[in-house]
Protein backbone atom coordinates (compact mmCIF):
# COMPACT_ATOMS: atom_id res chain seq x y z
CA UNK A 1 0.00 0.00 0.00
CA UNK A 2 1.42 3.44 -0.90
CA UNK A 3 0.96 5.77 2.16
CA UNK A 4 -1.83 8.42 1.32
CA UNK A 5 0.16 11.11 2.62
CA UNK A 6 3.33 9.89 0.44
CA UNK A 7 1.11 9.98 -2.67
CA UNK A 8 -0.49 13.21 -2.63
CA UNK A 9 2.92 14.71 -2.17
CA UNK A 10 4.71 13.01 -4.90
CA UNK A 11 1.66 13.89 -7.27
CA UNK A 12 1.22 17.47 -6.74
CA UNK A 13 4.93 18.20 -6.84
CA UNK A 14 5.51 16.09 -10.14
CA UNK A 15 2.48 18.05 -11.75
CA UNK A 16 3.82 21.44 -10.80
CA UNK A 17 7.06 20.00 -11.75
CA UNK A 18 5.87 18.82 -14.99
CA UNK A 19 4.22 22.30 -15.89
CA UNK A 20 7.49 24.29 -15.02
CA UNK A 21 9.35 21.83 -17.65
CA UNK A 22 6.42 22.50 -20.21
CA UNK A 23 6.32 26.27 -19.26
CA UNK A 24 9.99 27.04 -19.13
CA UNK A 25 11.16 28.25 -22.76
CA UNK A 26 7.56 28.88 -24.12
CA UNK A 27 6.59 30.84 -21.18
CA UNK A 28 9.28 32.87 -20.13
CA UNK A 29 11.09 33.32 -23.78
CA UNK A 30 7.58 34.71 -24.87
CA UNK A 31 7.98 37.19 -28.26
CA UNK A 32 11.40 36.68 -28.17
CA UNK A 33 13.19 35.02 -31.58
CA UNK A 34 15.78 32.38 -30.79
CA UNK A 35 18.97 32.70 -32.77
CA UNK A 36 19.74 31.04 -36.11
CA UNK A 37 21.68 27.84 -35.13
CA UNK A 38 19.21 27.29 -31.98
CA UNK A 39 16.41 27.21 -34.40
CA UNK A 40 18.15 24.50 -36.80
CA UNK A 41 18.84 22.42 -33.52
CA UNK A 42 15.23 22.50 -32.17
CA UNK A 43 13.71 21.09 -36.26
CA UNK A 44 14.84 17.77 -34.35
CA UNK A 45 13.75 17.66 -31.22
CA UNK A 46 11.21 15.34 -32.21
CA UNK A 47 12.88 12.68 -34.12
CA UNK A 48 15.35 12.74 -31.45
CA UNK A 49 13.49 12.08 -28.15
CA UNK A 50 11.01 9.71 -29.85
CA UNK A 51 13.16 6.91 -31.26
CA UNK A 52 15.19 7.81 -27.47
CA UNK A 53 12.50 6.87 -25.84
CA UNK A 54 11.19 3.97 -27.74
CA UNK A 55 14.13 1.96 -27.91
CA UNK A 56 14.46 1.03 -23.99
CA UNK A 57 10.70 -0.03 -24.35
CA UNK A 58 11.58 -2.23 -27.56
CA UNK A 59 14.44 -3.80 -26.44
CA UNK A 60 13.43 -4.06 -22.49
CA UNK A 61 15.48 -6.59 -20.83
CA UNK A 62 17.98 -7.33 -23.56
CA UNK A 63 19.44 -4.14 -22.38
CA UNK A 64 20.43 -5.39 -18.88
CA UNK A 65 21.57 -8.72 -20.72
CA UNK A 66 18.46 -10.52 -20.87
CA UNK A 67 16.92 -12.70 -23.32
CA UNK A 68 15.20 -10.00 -26.97
CA UNK A 69 11.44 -10.60 -27.10
CA UNK A 70 11.60 -10.71 -31.17
CA UNK A 71 7.92 -10.25 -31.14
CA UNK A 72 8.42 -7.00 -29.83
CA UNK A 73 10.97 -6.49 -31.74
CA UNK A 74 9.55 -7.51 -34.84
CA UNK A 75 6.01 -5.36 -34.04
CA UNK A 76 8.06 -2.10 -33.68
CA UNK A 77 10.08 -2.69 -37.18
CA UNK A 78 6.57 -3.41 -38.71
CA UNK A 79 5.49 -0.12 -36.91
CA UNK A 80 8.47 1.65 -38.22
CA UNK A 81 8.44 0.63 -42.09
CA UNK A 82 4.69 1.53 -42.49
CA UNK A 83 4.73 4.79 -40.38
CA UNK A 84 7.85 5.99 -42.83
CA UNK A 85 5.90 4.51 -46.32
CA UNK A 86 2.53 5.25 -45.33
CA UNK A 87 0.94 7.13 -42.47
CA UNK A 88 0.70 7.21 -39.09
CA UNK A 89 -2.30 5.24 -39.02
CA UNK A 90 -0.68 2.56 -40.82
CA UNK A 91 1.80 2.54 -38.11
CA UNK A 92 -0.32 2.18 -35.21
CA UNK A 93 -2.90 -0.62 -36.74
CA UNK A 94 -0.06 -2.69 -38.31
CA UNK A 95 2.31 -2.76 -35.42
CA UNK A 96 -0.34 -3.85 -33.28
CA UNK A 97 -2.08 -6.41 -35.30
CA UNK A 98 1.21 -7.64 -36.05
CA UNK A 99 1.96 -8.22 -32.10
CA UNK A 100 -1.10 -9.58 -31.51
CA UNK A 101 -0.86 -11.95 -34.71
CA UNK A 102 2.48 -13.11 -33.83
CA UNK A 103 1.91 -13.97 -29.93
CA UNK A 104 -1.40 -16.14 -31.20
CA UNK A 105 1.28 -18.21 -33.74
CA UNK A 106 3.99 -18.29 -31.03
CA UNK B 1 3.91 39.96 -44.35
CA UNK B 2 1.15 40.39 -47.11
CA UNK B 3 2.15 36.29 -48.24
CA UNK B 4 0.35 35.17 -44.58
CA UNK B 5 -3.00 34.38 -45.25
CA UNK B 6 -6.26 35.82 -43.19
CA UNK B 7 -6.25 33.83 -40.44
CA UNK B 8 -9.12 31.05 -39.98
CA UNK B 9 -8.78 29.63 -36.39
CA UNK B 10 -12.10 27.23 -36.83
CA UNK B 11 -10.17 25.47 -39.62
CA UNK B 12 -6.81 25.50 -38.19
CA UNK B 13 -8.85 23.76 -34.71
CA UNK B 14 -9.92 21.27 -36.08
CA UNK B 15 -7.46 20.47 -38.95
CA UNK B 16 -5.04 19.89 -35.67
CA UNK B 17 -7.81 18.13 -33.87
CA UNK B 18 -7.82 15.71 -37.04
CA UNK B 19 -4.17 15.39 -37.28
CA UNK B 20 -4.24 14.18 -34.15
CA UNK B 21 -6.66 11.76 -34.54
CA UNK B 22 -4.96 8.41 -35.10
CA UNK B 23 -3.28 8.68 -31.82
CA UNK B 24 -6.17 8.26 -29.74
CA UNK B 25 -6.29 4.24 -30.93
CA UNK B 26 -3.01 4.51 -28.98
CA UNK B 27 -2.93 6.89 -26.42
CA UNK B 28 -6.38 5.28 -25.49
CA UNK B 29 -5.25 1.71 -24.39
CA UNK B 30 -2.32 3.28 -22.87
CA UNK B 31 -4.50 5.42 -20.51
CA UNK B 32 -6.74 2.30 -19.80
CA UNK B 33 -3.57 0.59 -18.89
CA UNK B 34 -2.68 3.36 -16.37
CA UNK B 35 -5.87 3.16 -14.84
CA UNK B 36 -5.46 -0.90 -14.71
CA UNK B 37 -2.01 -0.94 -12.61
CA UNK B 38 -2.48 2.35 -10.80
CA UNK B 39 -6.07 0.79 -9.24
CA UNK B 40 -4.03 -2.99 -8.83
CA UNK B 41 -1.50 -0.83 -6.70
CA UNK B 42 -3.40 0.18 -4.71
CA UNK B 43 -4.54 3.73 -4.74
CA UNK B 44 -8.30 4.62 -4.62
CA UNK B 45 -10.33 5.78 -7.98
CA UNK B 46 -9.90 9.92 -6.68
CA UNK B 47 -5.99 9.24 -6.36
CA UNK B 48 -5.54 7.41 -9.94
CA UNK B 49 -7.72 10.49 -11.59
CA UNK B 50 -5.83 12.72 -9.64
CA UNK B 51 -2.46 11.28 -10.79
CA UNK B 52 -3.65 11.51 -14.62
CA UNK B 53 -5.51 15.25 -14.04
CA UNK B 54 -2.79 17.07 -12.28
CA UNK B 55 0.46 15.13 -14.42
CA UNK B 56 -0.97 14.20 -17.74
CA UNK B 57 2.36 12.44 -18.56
CA UNK B 58 1.70 8.29 -19.28
CA UNK B 59 5.19 7.46 -18.95
CA UNK B 60 6.06 9.83 -15.78
CA UNK B 61 3.08 8.62 -14.07
CA UNK B 62 4.57 4.58 -14.82
CA UNK B 63 7.47 5.49 -13.71
CA UNK B 64 6.51 7.18 -10.23
CA UNK B 65 3.98 5.45 -9.40
CA UNK B 66 6.44 1.76 -9.70
CA UNK B 67 8.86 3.55 -7.64
CA UNK B 68 6.03 4.58 -5.35
CA UNK B 69 4.77 0.46 -5.24
CA UNK B 70 8.31 -0.25 -4.31
CA UNK B 71 8.16 1.99 -0.81
CA UNK B 72 10.63 4.45 -2.57
CA UNK B 73 11.17 7.79 -1.00
CA UNK B 74 9.01 10.74 -2.36
CA UNK B 75 11.70 12.71 -3.64
CA UNK B 76 13.14 9.29 -5.31
CA UNK B 77 10.11 9.10 -6.68
CA UNK B 78 9.67 12.40 -7.81
CA UNK B 79 12.91 12.85 -9.57
CA UNK B 80 12.59 9.53 -11.87
CA UNK B 81 9.52 11.04 -12.79
CA UNK B 82 10.60 14.26 -13.51
CA UNK B 83 13.89 13.44 -15.42
CA UNK B 84 11.27 11.31 -17.57
CA UNK B 85 9.52 14.52 -18.61
CA UNK B 86 12.44 17.04 -18.86
CA UNK B 87 12.24 16.29 -22.95
CA UNK B 88 9.30 18.43 -22.32
CA UNK B 89 11.39 20.88 -22.17
CA UNK B 90 13.11 20.60 -25.63
CA UNK B 91 9.15 20.49 -26.43
CA UNK B 92 8.45 24.12 -24.98
CA UNK B 93 11.51 25.16 -27.05
CA UNK B 94 11.03 23.82 -30.21
CA UNK B 95 7.32 25.50 -30.21
CA UNK B 96 8.35 28.81 -28.41
CA UNK B 97 9.34 30.33 -31.90
CA UNK B 98 5.83 29.26 -33.22
CA UNK B 99 3.39 29.81 -29.84
CA UNK B 100 5.49 32.28 -27.83
CA UNK B 101 3.48 34.98 -29.23
CA UNK B 102 0.47 33.80 -27.76
CA UNK B 103 -1.13 35.74 -24.01
CA UNK B 104 -0.01 34.67 -20.99
CA UNK B 105 -2.71 32.25 -19.62
CA UNK B 106 -3.21 30.91 -23.44
CA UNK B 107 0.86 29.66 -23.05
CA UNK B 108 -0.09 27.90 -19.81
CA UNK B 109 -3.18 26.16 -20.86
CA UNK B 110 -0.24 25.26 -23.66
CA UNK B 111 1.81 24.14 -21.39
CA UNK B 112 -0.33 22.27 -19.03
CA UNK B 113 -1.49 20.28 -22.23
CA UNK B 114 1.83 19.48 -23.48
CA UNK B 115 1.76 15.90 -24.40
CA UNK B 116 3.91 13.89 -27.46
CA UNK B 117 1.61 13.73 -29.75
CA UNK B 118 0.37 16.92 -29.79
CA UNK B 119 3.96 18.45 -29.69
CA UNK B 120 4.98 15.89 -32.54
CA UNK B 121 1.73 17.06 -34.35
CA UNK B 122 2.05 20.81 -34.32
CA UNK B 123 5.52 21.31 -34.24
CA UNK B 124 5.76 19.17 -37.52
CA UNK B 125 2.87 20.85 -38.89
CA UNK B 126 4.49 24.47 -38.38
CA UNK B 127 7.67 23.29 -39.77
CA UNK B 128 6.26 22.23 -43.08
CA UNK B 129 4.06 24.88 -43.53
CA UNK B 130 6.02 27.61 -44.37
CA UNK B 131 3.13 30.45 -44.34
CA UNK B 132 0.82 30.24 -41.10
CA UNK B 133 -1.09 32.90 -39.43
CA UNK B 134 0.41 32.92 -35.90
CA UNK B 135 -2.85 32.45 -34.76
CA UNK B 136 -3.61 29.55 -37.01
CA UNK B 137 -0.87 28.10 -35.35
CA UNK B 138 -2.56 28.37 -32.05
CA UNK B 139 -5.69 26.60 -33.06
CA UNK B 140 -3.98 24.45 -34.66
CA UNK B 141 -2.23 23.12 -31.00
CA UNK B 142 -5.03 23.56 -29.36
CA UNK B 143 -6.85 21.12 -31.58
CA UNK B 144 -4.33 18.88 -31.08
CA UNK B 145 -4.47 18.59 -27.48
CA UNK B 146 -8.14 19.43 -26.85
CA UNK B 147 -8.54 15.76 -28.43
CA UNK B 148 -5.87 13.85 -26.95
CA UNK B 149 -5.67 14.91 -23.45
CA UNK B 150 -9.44 14.80 -22.23
CA UNK B 151 -9.46 11.12 -23.90
CA UNK B 152 -6.17 10.66 -21.77
CA UNK B 153 -8.42 11.29 -19.04
CA UNK B 154 -11.64 9.64 -19.50
CA UNK B 155 -9.24 6.58 -20.78
CA UNK B 156 -7.89 6.41 -16.99
CA UNK B 157 -11.55 6.47 -15.57
CA UNK B 158 -12.34 3.85 -17.72
CA UNK B 159 -9.46 1.50 -17.26
CA UNK B 160 -9.64 1.96 -13.22
CA UNK B 161 -13.18 1.32 -13.01
CA UNK B 162 -13.13 -1.85 -15.56
CA UNK B 163 -10.15 -2.80 -14.13
CA UNK B 164 -9.14 -6.89 -14.43
CA UNK B 165 -11.67 -7.64 -16.60
CA UNK B 166 -9.39 -6.27 -19.56
CA UNK B 167 -7.04 -9.39 -20.87
CA UNK B 168 -3.41 -9.04 -20.52
CA UNK B 169 -3.01 -10.97 -23.89
CA UNK B 170 -4.11 -7.84 -25.62
CA UNK B 171 -0.12 -5.87 -24.23
CA UNK B 172 -1.76 -2.55 -24.16
CA UNK B 173 1.36 -1.70 -22.75
CA UNK B 174 2.73 -1.97 -26.08
CA UNK B 175 0.51 0.50 -27.23
CA UNK B 176 2.75 3.29 -26.01
CA UNK B 177 6.02 2.33 -27.42
CA UNK B 178 3.85 2.00 -31.19
CA UNK B 179 2.27 5.58 -30.85
CA UNK B 180 5.99 6.57 -29.97
CA UNK B 181 7.31 4.98 -33.67
CA UNK B 182 3.94 6.05 -35.39
CA UNK B 183 4.78 10.02 -34.54
CA UNK B 184 8.64 9.86 -35.47
CA UNK B 185 8.12 7.44 -38.32
CA UNK B 186 6.53 10.01 -40.63
CA UNK B 187 9.30 12.53 -39.48
CA UNK B 188 12.11 10.68 -41.46
CA UNK B 189 11.93 12.60 -44.70
CA UNK B 190 15.04 14.15 -45.23
CA UNK B 191 18.61 12.74 -44.51
CA UNK B 192 19.02 14.85 -41.20
CA UNK B 193 16.27 13.40 -39.94
CA UNK B 194 16.94 10.20 -40.50
CA UNK B 195 20.62 10.45 -38.95
CA UNK B 196 18.98 12.21 -35.94
CA UNK B 197 16.71 8.50 -35.36
CA UNK B 198 19.48 6.66 -36.08
CA UNK B 199 22.14 8.24 -33.70
CA UNK B 200 19.08 8.30 -30.96
CA UNK B 201 18.45 4.53 -31.35
CA UNK B 202 22.44 3.92 -31.30
CA UNK B 203 23.23 6.60 -28.09
CA UNK B 204 19.79 5.07 -26.40
CA UNK B 205 21.44 2.00 -25.86
CA UNK B 206 24.85 3.13 -25.08
CA UNK B 207 23.21 5.71 -22.29
CA UNK B 208 20.86 2.14 -21.28
CA UNK B 209 22.79 2.02 -17.90
CA UNK B 210 22.03 5.72 -16.89
CA UNK B 211 18.98 6.47 -14.74
CA UNK B 212 15.85 7.09 -16.02
CA UNK B 213 15.29 9.89 -17.72
CA UNK B 214 18.72 10.90 -17.88
CA UNK B 215 19.96 8.77 -20.36
CA UNK B 216 17.26 9.55 -22.63
CA UNK B 217 17.87 13.20 -22.07
CA UNK B 218 21.57 12.31 -23.23
CA UNK B 219 21.03 10.26 -26.07
CA UNK B 220 17.94 12.75 -27.36
CA UNK B 221 21.06 15.32 -27.01
CA UNK B 222 23.57 14.09 -29.65
CA UNK B 223 20.93 12.82 -31.66
CA UNK B 224 19.51 16.48 -32.13
CA UNK B 225 23.41 17.85 -32.06
CA UNK B 226 24.00 14.77 -35.09
CA UNK B 227 20.80 16.10 -36.94
CA UNK B 228 21.81 19.75 -37.15
CA UNK B 229 25.70 19.22 -37.90
CA UNK B 230 24.14 16.88 -41.01
CA UNK B 231 21.87 19.65 -41.76
CA UNK B 232 24.81 21.84 -41.85
CA UNK B 233 27.20 20.23 -43.68
CA UNK B 234 24.62 19.53 -46.27
CA UNK B 235 23.90 23.33 -47.07
CA UNK B 236 27.97 23.57 -47.09
CA UNK B 237 28.00 20.82 -49.49
CA UNK B 238 24.98 21.80 -51.64
CA UNK B 239 26.26 25.58 -51.70
CA UNK B 240 29.88 24.36 -52.76
CA UNK B 241 28.70 22.83 -55.49
CA UNK B 242 26.79 26.32 -57.22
Amino acid sequence: MIDPVTFWTTTLALGIGTFLIRFSFLGFLGRRTLPEWAMRHLKYVGVAVLPALVTPMVLGPALTGGALDPVRLISALVALGLGWRFSVIWAIGGGMATLWLLQALL
Amino acid sequence: MSNVPAPDMKRAFWAGWWACAPFVFAAVPFGVLFGVVARDAGLDLLETMAMSIVVIAGAAQFTALALLVDQAPVFLALAAGLAVNLRMAMYSAALQPHLGHARLWQRMAMAYLMVDQAYAVAGQHFEVTPVMHPMDKVAYYFGAVLLICPLWIVATFTGAVVGNAIPPALSLEFAAPICFIALFSSMLRSLPHQVTAGVAVIAAILFSGLPTGVGLICAAFAAMLAGAETERRLALRSGGAK
